[in-house]
Protein backbone atom coordinates (compact mmCIF):
# COMPACT_ATOMS: atom_id res chain seq x y z
CA UNK A 1 0.00 0.00 0.00
CA UNK A 2 0.91 3.53 -0.62
CA UNK A 3 3.03 4.51 2.23
CA UNK A 4 1.45 7.89 2.44
CA UNK A 5 -2.18 6.80 2.27
CA UNK A 6 -1.18 4.13 4.57
CA UNK A 7 -0.36 7.21 7.47
CA UNK A 8 -2.86 9.29 6.83
CA UNK A 9 -5.47 6.42 6.82
CA UNK A 10 -3.55 5.59 10.04
CA UNK A 11 -3.71 8.63 11.94
CA UNK A 12 -7.36 9.45 11.29
CA UNK A 13 -8.44 5.84 12.58
CA UNK A 14 -6.70 6.36 15.68
CA UNK A 15 -8.48 9.98 15.68
CA UNK A 16 -11.94 8.45 14.76
CA UNK A 17 -11.55 5.67 17.45
CA UNK A 18 -10.45 8.36 19.85
CA UNK A 19 -13.19 10.69 18.79
CA UNK A 20 -16.09 7.72 18.95
CA UNK A 21 -14.32 7.02 22.83
CA UNK A 22 -14.71 10.85 24.10
CA UNK A 23 -18.30 10.99 22.24
CA UNK A 24 -19.41 7.55 24.60
CA UNK A 25 -17.60 8.39 27.64
CA UNK A 26 -19.19 11.96 27.98
CA UNK A 27 -22.57 10.10 27.47
CA UNK A 28 -21.85 7.31 30.00
CA UNK A 29 -20.28 9.39 32.52
CA UNK A 30 -22.44 12.48 31.69
CA UNK A 31 -23.06 14.76 35.11
CA UNK A 32 -26.55 16.09 35.63
CA UNK A 33 -25.86 20.13 36.19
CA UNK A 34 -28.42 21.20 39.25
CA UNK A 35 -30.67 24.22 37.21
CA UNK A 36 -30.99 25.52 40.81
CA UNK A 37 -27.80 26.15 42.09
CA UNK A 38 -27.43 28.04 38.57
CA UNK A 39 -30.50 29.74 39.71
CA UNK A 40 -29.51 30.64 43.11
CA UNK A 41 -25.78 31.58 41.83
CA UNK A 42 -27.82 34.65 39.77
CA UNK A 43 -29.49 35.60 42.83
CA UNK A 44 -26.57 35.76 45.16
CA UNK A 45 -24.41 39.02 45.00
CA UNK A 46 -21.37 37.26 43.55
CA UNK A 47 -18.97 39.45 46.55
CA UNK A 48 -17.05 35.86 47.24
CA UNK A 49 -16.50 37.23 50.97
CA UNK A 50 -16.81 33.78 52.72
CA UNK A 51 -19.05 35.19 55.38
CA UNK A 52 -22.00 32.48 54.74
CA UNK A 53 -19.37 29.90 56.26
CA UNK A 54 -18.94 28.11 52.60
CA UNK A 55 -16.09 29.00 49.69
CA UNK A 56 -17.68 31.93 48.20
CA UNK A 57 -20.91 32.34 46.37
CA UNK A 58 -20.93 28.95 44.56
CA UNK A 59 -20.57 27.27 47.46
CA UNK A 60 -23.24 28.26 49.08
CA UNK A 61 -25.60 28.14 46.40
CA UNK A 62 -24.71 24.16 46.19
CA UNK A 63 -25.18 23.56 49.70
CA UNK A 64 -28.75 25.51 49.48
CA UNK A 65 -29.36 23.56 46.39
CA UNK A 66 -28.48 20.23 48.30
CA UNK A 67 -29.67 20.61 51.56
CA UNK A 68 -33.10 22.24 52.11
CA UNK A 69 -32.19 22.86 55.87
CA UNK A 70 -29.40 25.14 55.13
CA UNK A 71 -30.81 28.70 56.42
CA UNK A 72 -31.55 31.35 53.16
CA UNK A 73 -30.55 34.09 56.18
CA UNK A 74 -26.56 33.12 55.89
CA UNK A 75 -25.71 36.30 53.01
CA UNK A 76 -24.90 39.25 54.92
CA UNK A 77 -24.45 41.25 51.78
CA UNK A 78 -27.38 40.70 49.78
CA UNK A 79 -29.19 41.36 52.87
CA UNK A 80 -32.73 40.64 53.58
CA UNK A 81 -33.79 41.18 50.02
CA UNK A 82 -31.50 38.20 48.91
CA UNK A 83 -33.09 35.99 51.90
CA UNK A 84 -36.46 36.08 50.14
CA UNK A 85 -35.44 35.85 46.82
CA UNK A 86 -33.65 32.70 47.99
CA UNK A 87 -36.37 31.13 50.34
CA UNK A 88 -38.97 31.98 47.31
CA UNK A 89 -36.67 29.65 44.97
CA UNK A 90 -36.45 26.85 47.33
CA UNK A 91 -40.14 27.16 48.31
CA UNK A 92 -39.04 27.50 52.56
CA UNK A 93 -39.88 30.77 54.82
CA UNK A 94 -37.82 33.34 54.95
CA UNK A 95 -35.57 34.62 58.17
CA UNK A 96 -34.78 37.96 58.94
CA UNK A 97 -30.82 38.91 58.42
CA UNK A 98 -29.34 39.61 61.22
CA UNK A 99 -26.74 42.65 59.28
CA UNK A 100 -23.55 43.35 61.32
CA UNK A 101 -20.98 45.90 60.91
CA UNK A 102 -17.15 46.03 61.92
CA UNK A 103 -16.78 48.32 64.93
CA UNK A 104 -13.01 49.07 65.79
CA UNK A 105 -12.67 49.33 69.71
CA UNK A 106 -9.70 51.78 69.87
CA UNK A 107 -9.43 55.64 70.22
CA UNK A 108 -5.70 55.85 70.62
CA UNK A 109 -4.69 58.24 67.65
CA UNK A 110 -1.24 59.71 67.61
CA UNK A 111 -1.61 62.28 70.31
CA UNK A 112 -2.82 60.22 72.92
CA UNK A 113 -1.04 57.25 73.12
CA UNK A 114 2.74 56.21 73.48
CA UNK A 115 5.08 53.94 71.69
CA UNK A 116 7.45 52.28 73.22
CA UNK A 117 9.83 51.50 70.28
CA UNK A 118 10.94 52.73 67.25
CA UNK A 119 9.86 49.96 64.49
CA UNK A 120 11.02 49.90 61.28
CA UNK A 121 9.94 46.22 60.28
CA UNK A 122 7.71 45.83 57.09
CA UNK A 123 4.60 47.38 57.41
CA UNK A 124 1.97 44.85 58.91
CA UNK A 125 0.25 44.55 62.17
CA UNK A 126 1.11 40.87 62.31
CA UNK A 127 4.63 41.44 61.48
CA UNK A 128 4.78 44.36 64.47
CA UNK A 129 3.30 41.66 67.46
CA UNK A 130 5.43 39.32 66.96
CA UNK A 131 8.07 41.97 67.85
CA UNK A 132 7.03 41.93 71.46
CA UNK A 133 3.52 42.97 71.09
CA UNK A 134 4.04 45.46 68.64
CA UNK A 135 5.35 49.54 69.09
CA UNK A 136 2.54 50.95 70.88
CA UNK A 137 2.66 51.16 74.39
CA UNK A 138 -0.63 49.92 74.84
CA UNK A 139 -0.23 46.13 73.71
CA UNK A 140 -4.04 46.38 73.16
CA UNK A 141 -4.49 48.91 71.12
CA UNK A 142 -4.63 49.39 67.63
CA UNK A 143 -1.52 49.43 65.51
CA UNK A 144 -2.46 51.26 62.97
CA UNK A 145 -0.39 49.41 59.79
CA UNK A 146 -3.61 48.43 58.50
CA UNK A 147 -3.75 44.48 57.97
CA UNK A 148 -7.68 45.42 58.23
CA UNK A 149 -7.56 47.74 55.24
CA UNK A 150 -6.02 45.27 53.64
CA UNK A 151 -8.14 42.61 53.67
CA UNK A 152 -11.43 44.60 53.40
CA UNK A 153 -12.82 44.16 49.42
CA UNK A 154 -15.14 47.13 49.69
CA UNK A 155 -12.77 49.69 51.22
CA UNK A 156 -14.26 50.44 54.21
CA UNK A 157 -12.09 50.77 56.76
CA UNK A 158 -8.92 53.49 56.84
CA UNK A 159 -5.89 54.15 58.62
CA UNK A 160 -6.84 57.95 60.66
CA UNK A 161 -4.46 59.13 62.45
CA UNK A 162 -2.74 55.97 63.73
CA UNK A 163 -6.04 53.95 63.97
CA UNK A 164 -8.55 51.78 62.04
CA UNK A 165 -11.84 53.22 60.90
CA UNK A 166 -14.59 51.64 59.97
CA UNK A 167 -17.00 53.69 57.13
CA UNK A 168 -20.62 51.96 58.32
CA UNK A 169 -22.25 52.66 54.84
CA UNK A 170 -19.37 50.83 53.17
CA UNK A 171 -19.16 48.04 55.58
CA UNK A 172 -20.97 44.85 54.68
CA UNK A 173 -20.53 42.75 57.09
CA UNK A 174 -18.54 39.77 55.99
CA UNK A 175 -16.17 39.90 59.25
CA UNK A 176 -12.67 39.58 57.38
CA UNK A 177 -11.26 42.18 59.33
CA UNK A 178 -12.31 40.77 62.55
CA UNK A 179 -9.62 37.41 61.27
CA UNK A 180 -7.32 40.15 59.75
CA UNK A 181 -6.54 41.95 63.43
CA UNK A 182 -4.03 40.54 65.36
CA UNK A 183 -5.01 42.66 68.23
CA UNK A 184 -8.61 41.56 68.30
CA UNK A 185 -9.89 45.03 68.69
CA UNK A 186 -12.54 44.73 65.80
CA UNK A 187 -15.87 43.33 66.38
CA UNK A 188 -19.25 42.48 64.77
CA UNK A 189 -22.39 44.98 66.19
CA UNK A 190 -25.67 44.84 65.01
CA UNK A 191 -27.27 47.57 63.11
CA UNK A 192 -29.02 50.22 65.32
CA UNK A 193 -27.99 53.29 67.33
CA UNK A 194 -25.74 52.55 70.65
CA UNK A 195 -23.03 53.57 73.27
CA UNK A 196 -19.33 52.03 72.91
CA UNK A 197 -16.55 51.76 74.53
CA UNK A 198 -13.91 52.71 71.72
CA UNK A 199 -11.03 50.80 73.76
CA UNK A 200 -9.95 47.43 74.39
CA UNK A 201 -7.34 48.07 77.56
CA UNK A 202 -8.01 45.79 80.11
CA UNK A 203 -5.27 47.27 82.75
CA UNK A 204 -6.03 48.87 85.62
CA UNK A 205 -6.95 52.41 85.03
CA UNK A 206 -3.47 53.63 86.44
CA UNK A 207 -1.61 51.53 83.85
CA UNK A 208 -3.82 52.51 81.49
CA UNK A 209 -3.36 56.18 81.69
CA UNK A 210 0.39 55.83 81.70
CA UNK A 211 0.27 54.30 78.19
CA UNK A 212 -2.59 56.28 76.32
CA UNK A 213 -4.57 59.63 77.18
CA UNK A 214 -7.93 58.02 75.89
CA UNK A 215 -7.96 54.93 77.88
CA UNK A 216 -11.26 53.59 79.69
CA UNK A 217 -10.05 53.59 83.19
CA UNK A 218 -12.81 50.80 84.50
CA UNK A 219 -13.85 54.09 87.12
CA UNK A 220 -17.45 52.47 86.98
CA UNK A 221 -19.57 55.82 86.91
CA UNK A 222 -21.29 54.23 83.62
CA UNK A 223 -22.31 50.97 85.09
CA UNK A 224 -23.84 53.17 87.83
CA UNK A 225 -26.00 55.05 85.30
CA UNK A 226 -27.20 52.69 82.91
CA UNK A 227 -30.57 51.58 83.39
CA UNK A 228 -30.15 48.68 81.22
CA UNK A 229 -27.40 46.94 83.08
CA UNK A 230 -25.81 46.39 79.81
CA UNK A 231 -22.42 47.19 80.85
CA UNK A 232 -19.82 44.79 82.26
CA UNK A 233 -16.15 45.18 83.42
CA UNK A 234 -13.64 42.98 81.68
CA UNK A 235 -10.78 44.04 84.30
CA UNK A 236 -10.49 47.71 83.82
CA UNK A 237 -12.22 47.70 80.75
CA UNK A 238 -16.14 49.09 80.29
CA UNK A 239 -18.22 46.67 77.78
CA UNK A 240 -21.72 47.34 76.82
CA UNK A 241 -23.61 44.80 75.72
CA UNK A 242 -24.73 45.37 72.27
CA UNK A 243 -28.49 43.61 72.59
CA UNK A 244 -28.81 45.19 76.19
CA UNK A 245 -27.81 48.62 75.05
CA UNK A 246 -30.93 50.99 74.56
CA UNK A 247 -28.95 54.04 73.16
CA UNK A 248 -29.91 56.40 75.93
CA UNK A 249 -26.86 58.36 76.15
CA UNK A 250 -26.81 58.47 79.66
CA UNK A 251 -23.31 56.33 80.34
CA UNK A 252 -22.16 58.76 77.10
CA UNK A 253 -22.90 61.79 79.57
CA UNK A 254 -21.50 60.58 82.61
CA UNK A 255 -18.09 59.16 81.43
CA UNK A 256 -15.87 61.99 82.10
CA UNK A 257 -12.86 60.93 79.82
CA UNK A 258 -14.92 60.73 76.71
CA UNK A 259 -14.35 57.50 76.66
CA UNK A 260 -17.90 56.00 75.82
CA UNK A 261 -19.53 57.15 71.81
CA UNK A 262 -22.36 56.84 70.60
CA UNK A 263 -22.24 54.38 67.37
CA UNK A 264 -24.73 54.97 64.54
CA UNK A 265 -24.34 52.25 62.05
CA UNK A 266 -25.95 54.51 59.32
CA UNK A 267 -23.14 57.16 59.46
CA UNK B 1 14.36 -7.57 37.70
CA UNK B 2 13.14 -5.30 40.79
CA UNK B 3 16.69 -3.52 40.87
CA UNK B 4 16.20 -2.40 37.80
CA UNK B 5 12.99 -1.38 38.48
CA UNK B 6 13.93 0.68 41.08
CA UNK B 7 16.88 2.30 39.12
CA UNK B 8 14.38 3.28 36.54
CA UNK B 9 12.66 5.01 39.14
CA UNK B 10 15.10 6.71 40.94
CA UNK B 11 16.51 8.06 37.79
CA UNK B 12 13.39 9.30 36.30
CA UNK B 13 12.98 11.43 39.92
CA UNK B 14 16.19 12.18 40.68
CA UNK B 15 19.57 11.88 37.68
CA UNK B 16 16.69 12.33 34.59
CA UNK B 17 14.51 14.85 36.56
CA UNK B 18 12.04 15.67 33.49
CA UNK B 19 12.04 19.64 34.77
CA UNK B 20 15.58 20.17 36.17
CA UNK B 21 17.47 18.00 33.99
CA UNK B 22 15.57 18.10 30.94
CA UNK B 23 14.06 20.79 31.30
CA UNK B 24 10.66 20.20 30.15
CA UNK B 25 7.22 21.20 31.43
CA UNK B 26 8.59 24.81 32.52
CA UNK B 27 6.17 26.72 31.66
CA UNK B 28 3.91 25.27 34.38
CA UNK B 29 6.88 25.01 37.00
CA UNK B 30 7.29 28.45 36.96
CA UNK B 31 3.19 29.21 36.20
CA UNK B 32 1.68 26.95 38.67
CA UNK B 33 4.36 27.03 41.52
CA UNK B 34 3.21 29.83 43.27
CA UNK B 35 1.19 27.99 46.20
CA UNK B 36 2.08 24.93 47.02
CA UNK B 37 -1.22 23.47 47.32
CA UNK B 38 -2.05 24.63 43.87
CA UNK B 39 1.44 22.69 42.73
CA UNK B 40 0.54 19.78 44.37
CA UNK B 41 -2.69 19.36 42.56
CA UNK B 42 -0.84 19.55 39.46
CA UNK B 43 1.45 17.48 39.94
CA UNK B 44 -0.23 14.95 40.91
CA UNK B 45 -2.71 15.08 37.50
CA UNK B 46 0.32 14.99 35.65
CA UNK B 47 1.36 12.33 36.98
CA UNK B 48 -1.84 10.13 36.83
CA UNK B 49 -1.87 11.84 33.01
CA UNK B 50 1.75 10.22 32.60
CA UNK B 51 1.38 7.07 33.79
CA UNK B 52 -1.68 6.83 31.31
CA UNK B 53 -0.54 7.87 28.27
CA UNK B 54 2.39 5.56 28.31
CA UNK B 55 0.31 2.86 29.08
CA UNK B 56 -1.70 3.48 25.62
CA UNK B 57 1.44 5.11 23.56
CA UNK B 58 3.96 2.59 24.37
CA UNK B 59 2.20 -0.71 23.30
CA UNK B 60 0.97 1.79 20.42
CA UNK B 61 4.21 2.32 19.09
CA UNK B 62 5.49 -0.90 19.19
CA UNK B 63 2.72 -3.01 18.00
CA UNK B 64 1.37 -0.88 15.54
CA UNK B 65 2.93 2.12 14.47
CA UNK B 66 6.85 0.08 14.16
CA UNK B 67 5.94 -2.89 12.37
CA UNK B 68 3.64 -0.94 9.79
CA UNK B 69 7.32 1.61 9.48
CA UNK B 70 5.30 4.13 10.52
CA UNK B 71 7.64 5.55 13.38
CA UNK B 72 7.78 8.83 12.29
CA UNK B 73 4.24 9.64 13.01
CA UNK B 74 4.75 9.30 16.90
CA UNK B 75 5.15 12.76 17.89
CA UNK B 76 1.66 13.36 16.01
CA UNK B 77 -0.22 10.60 17.13
CA UNK B 78 1.60 10.96 20.65
CA UNK B 79 -0.31 14.11 21.04
CA UNK B 80 -3.31 13.14 19.82
CA UNK B 81 -3.73 10.84 22.29
CA UNK B 82 -2.67 12.95 25.16
CA UNK B 83 -5.05 15.11 24.08
CA UNK B 84 -8.26 12.71 24.26
CA UNK B 85 -6.78 11.27 27.25
CA UNK B 86 -6.86 14.21 29.38
CA UNK B 87 -10.48 15.22 28.01
CA UNK B 88 -11.04 11.53 29.05
CA UNK B 89 -9.62 12.08 32.50
CA UNK B 90 -11.22 15.16 33.00
CA UNK B 91 -14.86 13.91 32.06
CA UNK B 92 -14.29 10.88 34.52
CA UNK B 93 -13.23 13.31 37.52
CA UNK B 94 -15.74 15.61 36.82
CA UNK B 95 -18.63 12.67 37.30
CA UNK B 96 -16.11 10.84 40.39
CA UNK B 97 -13.94 13.32 42.15
CA UNK B 98 -15.84 16.75 41.40
CA UNK B 99 -13.99 18.52 44.73
CA UNK B 100 -10.57 17.55 42.89
CA UNK B 101 -11.52 18.60 39.47
CA UNK B 102 -13.06 21.76 40.98
CA UNK B 103 -9.43 22.54 42.34
CA UNK B 104 -7.47 21.91 39.77
CA UNK B 105 -9.64 24.09 37.44
CA UNK B 106 -8.39 24.86 34.12
CA UNK B 107 -4.72 23.25 35.23
CA UNK B 108 -6.15 19.85 33.98
CA UNK B 109 -6.63 20.84 30.71
CA UNK B 110 -3.85 22.12 29.75
CA UNK B 111 -1.51 19.09 30.51
CA UNK B 112 -2.79 18.60 27.16
CA UNK B 113 0.15 21.18 26.18
CA UNK B 114 2.60 19.75 28.59
CA UNK B 115 5.71 18.89 27.08
CA UNK B 116 6.94 16.61 30.05
CA UNK B 117 4.07 14.36 29.50
CA UNK B 118 5.22 14.13 25.03
CA UNK B 119 9.12 14.09 26.60
CA UNK B 120 8.48 11.53 28.66
CA UNK B 121 6.44 9.34 26.31
CA UNK B 122 8.98 9.97 23.51
CA UNK B 123 11.94 9.36 25.76
CA UNK B 124 10.85 6.82 27.08
CA UNK B 125 11.08 4.80 22.89
CA UNK B 126 14.57 5.73 22.69
CA UNK B 127 15.31 3.88 25.95
CA UNK B 128 13.74 0.65 24.51
CA UNK B 129 15.25 0.79 21.30
CA UNK B 130 18.80 0.93 22.75
CA UNK B 131 17.93 -1.42 25.70
CA UNK B 132 16.25 -4.55 24.88
CA UNK B 133 15.28 -5.49 28.54
CA UNK B 134 13.57 -2.28 28.57
CA UNK B 135 10.03 -3.75 28.65
CA UNK B 136 6.33 -2.03 29.29
CA UNK B 137 6.56 -2.22 32.82
CA UNK B 138 10.06 -0.28 32.90
CA UNK B 139 8.11 2.37 30.77
CA UNK B 140 5.52 2.56 33.27
CA UNK B 141 7.81 2.57 35.90
CA UNK B 142 9.62 5.15 34.16
CA UNK B 143 6.13 7.17 33.81
CA UNK B 144 5.21 6.98 37.27
CA UNK B 145 8.88 8.23 38.64
CA UNK B 146 9.45 11.44 35.66
CA UNK B 147 5.52 12.37 37.85
CA UNK B 148 7.27 11.78 41.60
CA UNK B 149 9.79 13.66 39.90
CA UNK B 150 7.49 16.24 38.84
CA UNK B 151 5.78 16.48 41.98
CA UNK B 152 9.12 16.80 44.20
CA UNK B 153 10.62 19.57 42.08
CA UNK B 154 6.82 21.53 41.76
CA UNK B 155 7.09 21.32 46.06
CA UNK B 156 10.60 22.26 45.94
CA UNK B 157 10.35 25.36 44.17
CA UNK B 158 6.72 26.53 45.42
CA UNK B 159 8.85 26.59 48.85
CA UNK B 160 11.46 28.67 47.36
CA UNK B 161 8.71 31.05 45.55
CA UNK B 162 7.19 31.00 49.20
CA UNK B 163 10.62 32.49 50.27
CA UNK B 164 11.29 34.83 47.64
CA UNK B 165 7.80 36.88 48.47
CA UNK B 166 9.04 37.70 51.68
CA UNK B 167 12.92 38.95 50.41
CA UNK B 168 13.66 41.85 49.60
CA UNK B 169 14.74 41.83 45.69
CA UNK B 170 16.06 44.67 43.78
CA UNK B 171 13.46 46.10 41.52
CA UNK B 172 15.12 45.01 38.16
CA UNK B 173 15.38 41.64 39.37
CA UNK B 174 11.46 41.21 40.31
CA UNK B 175 9.18 39.00 38.84
CA UNK B 176 10.40 36.44 36.59
CA UNK B 177 14.33 37.26 36.35
CA UNK B 178 14.67 36.07 39.92
CA UNK B 179 12.70 32.95 39.26
CA UNK B 180 14.40 31.84 36.49
CA UNK B 181 17.81 32.16 38.75
CA UNK B 182 15.89 30.45 41.54
CA UNK B 183 15.20 27.99 38.87
CA UNK B 184 18.66 27.98 37.92
CA UNK B 185 20.14 27.25 40.52
CA UNK B 186 17.49 24.35 42.42
CA UNK B 187 18.47 22.55 38.60
CA UNK B 188 22.38 23.08 39.42
CA UNK B 189 21.61 21.56 43.15
CA UNK B 190 20.24 18.27 41.02
CA UNK B 191 23.18 17.98 39.41
CA UNK B 192 24.58 16.56 42.64
CA UNK B 193 22.75 13.20 41.76
CA UNK B 194 24.34 12.46 38.58
CA UNK B 195 25.53 8.91 38.62
CA UNK B 196 24.14 7.89 41.79
CA UNK B 197 21.74 5.02 39.83
CA UNK B 198 24.58 4.07 37.51
CA UNK B 199 25.96 1.08 39.67
CA UNK B 200 21.82 -0.03 39.77
CA UNK B 201 21.42 -0.61 36.61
Amino acid sequence: MNPILLAVLIVSGIGLLLGAFLVLANRFFAVEEDETVKELCAILPGANCGACGFSGCSGYAAALAENKQTETTRCPVGGNETAQKIAALLGVAAGEVAVKKARVRCQGFYDAKGKKSIYEGISSCHAATMLYGGDSACIYGCLGYGDCVGACDKQAISICGGVALVTPSLCKGCGKCVTACPKHIIEMVSEKESAYVPCSNKDKGAQTKKVCQTGCLGCKMCAKVCEAGAIRFEGGLAVIDDSLCTGCGKCIAACKFGVIKSYSPFA
Amino acid sequence: MLKSFLAVFLAAILTENYILSKFLGICPFLGVSKKLNTAVGMSLAVTFVLVLATAVTFPLFTYVLEPLGLGYLQTVVFILIIAALVQFVEIVMKKYIPSLYRALGIYLPLITTNCAVLGVTLLVLEKSAENPSYTFLHALVNALGAGVGYLLAMVLFAGVRERLEDADIPKFLRGLPITLIAAALVALSFLGFAGIVDGLL
